[in-house]
């Protein structure tokens, strides 16, 4: 593709080495290290669900056991697979004895390890095709359903009880999305567990369980058949369970994941320690489950200035794709966030995020990326806020985003209502098809406006980007380069979450998933 | 001119392109099919809503059994204005520079000002606009301030951290932002701040102010607050109203 933005080419090679060598150093760490929501992913992908008599999850009761024994750092999976040699019962009823006091799951003899790897590996192949057959499930549905045209149409439904969410997200699929995220309730990415069941309250969405999950993607099935479209469920992988809600969404077949471990050191303060080895893992699920992941450098753009740090988020993209590379996550998945964010009364704003957009697209050829809408400068001027969206709308058709998140002009005043969401998707399809082929028509002048906004940002992200390949991700974050937001490498929450790897520990998921043929 | 009727301030109504025409637009979803019936009962509706010719202008099928409309009517109430009033922060607001003087000539200490997001709330926009360097539309933050130390907790912050915080820094302003207002989260989030406070004998000694765009003054001192902002402000008006309390209430 020639780039119609004059980007030089070897600025963009650099940026993108340093990011490698970036990605790299944090990988040692995060090789080094495990955490309790990695075991409890393990636990979970072996077959161990539910809750006991205080609605605890077993996989937290399971893990904590381990923990206080002194074994989580020889990992979930060689202490299951002990106890699974030791007394023929499957994880779950392992998990229930646990529980119940039955066995002390740290006390049991040790087992020779050929026997645990063959009993561990067994269970395992077992979750790994279940994953691998909702894979094949969707495809089959993209091949004879088919799906929307790019940009997809991605709303959200926010009401805090799942069936009521059910409803929404049908209406919404008829009116033409093609992607409903189920927005998390507030203060869910602070659980250090996965809730359970259905549920029918929350704040400002729904919580993320199994059920919930499974209880959405029946609804979107079966409206996707009426629809003749397959229409994708979203989730957000992210919080203190990255990995779990992965492997859930990888178990009920979720088609899109935001996972930005960025996102949550920045804007929810968990540790960076924390996040960094769960996201590793929650990425090998992600990748080997054909999800798409969204990634969260829009959300700098919130508590930081869109115009000035721009590059930010591109230095950012840089990174989260050499993450996404090294969890075995193809580009094609890799949805990385930017937003349309500028002051909408800045002088030609419009034709600066025309550049931040184009640029991404010809930096990122294969990702599918997410564009995200004006919300900070939304107002309760709701008929403002329409137009704001759709100049966004135009920048996405235009320079060939993958995934809309519709913009709702009442994004300043609360979730959207029914009709908003109509009005939303009315904007885009009419904005969307009466523009369709402007990116292959039009170009821009050299040297003008657009182009040289796009070499300026592309400039200083690789400037950004080498600072940070000399000082290291922990550090550029402990200064506050990004969204203007300052963690310390031991602050923020679940640092105590995260231990060492003993030389025994082995995670047969990373080996099966990260191996395995794709 | 003359022939212009005039506006009689003790019967407002709406205007649309004649005065007192009472003309009003508006947009709602009805949860039945579409069709004639539907439209017909969006008129009725508006109707019983007291308005006089209702116009439902449009209709669209919503999917799931849904219809949403637009409708225009003629408004047949009216309020009197001169008799309106609204409780607010009623004082001449200070730009930045002044109140730095003021802070120098009449505290002539730091004042120090404790903010965070409460709860679940993960929701910064609106602490960030007032508290950080940066601040909002041009508007510099508290942080920015000569004199004033100001300490942003972020988002999703315990109330009790935040009452910690407070005494440790001997903060003479707490302010607290809630944006979420979904089922009223907000209302049960703040009162339980007033309430320990109270029950910390920390209430009388610190300016409390919370914010967000639900947030109204007349609320705020529902709850037991000195003062509520809502959208539309800037750290200015917070930074006047807290060091003029500081001064009114004698805690120099």
């Amino acid at each position: 593709m020639k780039s119609k933005l004059n980007l030089n080419p070897e600025l963009i090679d650099s940026a993108r080495s340093a990011a490698k060598n970036i990605a790299e150093d944090v990988q040692k760490f995060i090789d080094k290290n495990t955490t309790v929501a990695v075991e409890r992913t393990i636990a979970r992908l072996m077959g161990v669900d539910g809750v006991d008599e205080i609605d605890k999850p077993l996989p937290n009761v399971l893990i904590d056991a381990i923990k206080e024994g002194g074994g989580l750092s020889k990992g979930a999976a060689f202490w299951i697979g002990n106890a699974m040699v030791n007394t023929g019962k499957t994880p779950q009823e392992i998990a229930e004895k646990v529980s119940s006091g039955e066995i002390e799951i740290t006390k049991l003899p040790i087992a020779s390890e050929d026997k645990i790897l063959e009993a561990v590996y067994k269970t395992a192949e077992e979750m790994v095709e279940r994953i691998k057959n909702n894979r094949n499930r969707r495809d089959e549905y993209l091949r004879t359903l088919g799906e929307g045209k790019k940009p997809y149409l991605y709303v959200i439904v926010a009401t805090g009880n799942i069936y009521e969410d059910v409803l929404q997200a049908q209406a919404a699929a008829k009116q033409g999305a093609d992607i409903i995220a189920v927005i998390r309730t507030t203060g869910q990415s602070l659980l250090d567990y996965v809730p359970y069941g259905p549920t029918t309250e929350g704040f400002g969405g729904t919580y993320a369980t199994q059920e919930n999950f499974r209880i959405m993607r029946k609804a979107l099935d079966e409206v996707g058949e009426e629809v003749g479209r397959y229409i994708r469920l979203c989730n957000y992988c992210s919080g203190l369970c990255m990995p779990e809600i992965a492997a859930m969404g990888a178990m009920e077949r979720l088609d899109v994941m935001l996972n930005d471990a960025l996102y949550g050191i920045l804007f929810r303060d968990i540790n960076m320690q924390r996040t960094f080895v769960d996201q590793y893992f929650s990425r090998i699920i992600n990748g080997f489950a054909g999800v798409i992941i969204n990634t969260g450098e829009d959300n700098y753009l919130t508590t930081a200035d869109a115009y000035e740090e721009a590059h930010t988020v591109l230095a950012s993209q840089f990174i989260n794709e050499q993450f996404a590379l090294k969890a075995g996550l193809p580009e094609e998945q890799m949805g990385l966030g930017h937003a349309f964010e500028m002051d909408p009364m800045l002088e030609n704003g419009f034709l600066y995020e025309l550049a931040q957009a184009q640029m991404a697209r010809e930096i990122f050829p294969k990702a599918p990326l997410k564009y995200m809408p004006p919300t900070k400068y939304m107002t309760g001027n709701i008929f403002r806020g329409h137009l704001q969206d759709a100049m966004f709308n135009l920048v996405s058709i235009w320079t060939n985003q993958g995934i809309q998140l519709l913009g709702m002009p009442t994004e300043a005043i609360h979730t959207p209502h029914l009709q908003d969401r109509m009005l939303s998707i009315e904007n885009a399809q009419y904005i969307f098809n009466n523009v369709r082929s402007i990116g292959d028509e039009v170009e821009f002048k050299k040297d003008g406006i657009i182009q040289k906004r796009a070499q300026e940002v592309l400039t200083k992200a690789e400037e950004l980007l080498r600072d940070i390949e000399k000082e290291g991700i922990f550090n550029t974050i402990e200064k506050g380069k990004f969204g203007g937001v300052k963690r310390s490498f031991t602050g923020g929450k679940g640092l105590e979450g995260v231990v060492e790897k003993d030389e025994k520990y082995f995670n047969p998921f990373i080996d099966l998933m990260l191996g395995g043929a794709r | 001119m003359e022939n212009i009727q005039k506006v009689d301030l003790t019967k407002v109504k709406p205007y649309g392109d004649t005065l007192n025409d009472g003309m009003v637009q508006m947009s709602f979803t009805l949860p039945v099919p579409y069709g004639d019936e539907a439209k017909e009962a969006a008129r009725q509706l508006a109707a019983k809503m007291g308005f006089d010719d209702p116009a439902v202008v449009y209709a669209k099928d919503l999917g799931v059994g849904y219809t949403y409309f637009i409708v225009y009517g003629k408004c047949t109430h009216t309020v009197d204005y001169t008799a309106i009033e609204v409780p607010k922060v009623d004082m001449e607001f200070m730009d930045r520079e002044e109140v730095e003087q003021y802070i120098e000539e009449n505290i002539k200490r730091n004042v120090v000002i404790v903010g965070a997001c409460t709860g679940t709330d993960a929701h910064t926009v609106g602490i960030d606009a007032i508290m950080n360097m940066k601040g909002f539309d041009g508007n510099f933050g508290l942080e920015r301030y000569k004199g004033i130390e100001a300490i942003n907790m972020g988002s999703q912050v315990p109330n009790e951290e935040l009452i910690a915080k407070a005494i440790e820094t001997k903060a003479d302003a707490i302010l607290v932002s809630q944006v979420v207002t979904q089922k009223d989260v907000h209302i049960a989030n703040l009162t339980q701040l007033v309430e320990m406070l109270e029950a910390e004998g920390l209430r009388d000694k610190v300016i409390l102010v919370c914010g967000g765009p639900r947030i109204s003054h007349e609320l705020a001192q529902e709850l037991g607050y000195d003062a509520g902002f809502g959208a539309g402000s800037y750290a200015n008006h917070v930074a006047t109203f807290v060091v003029k309390q500081i001064v009114e209430r004698n805690l120099i």
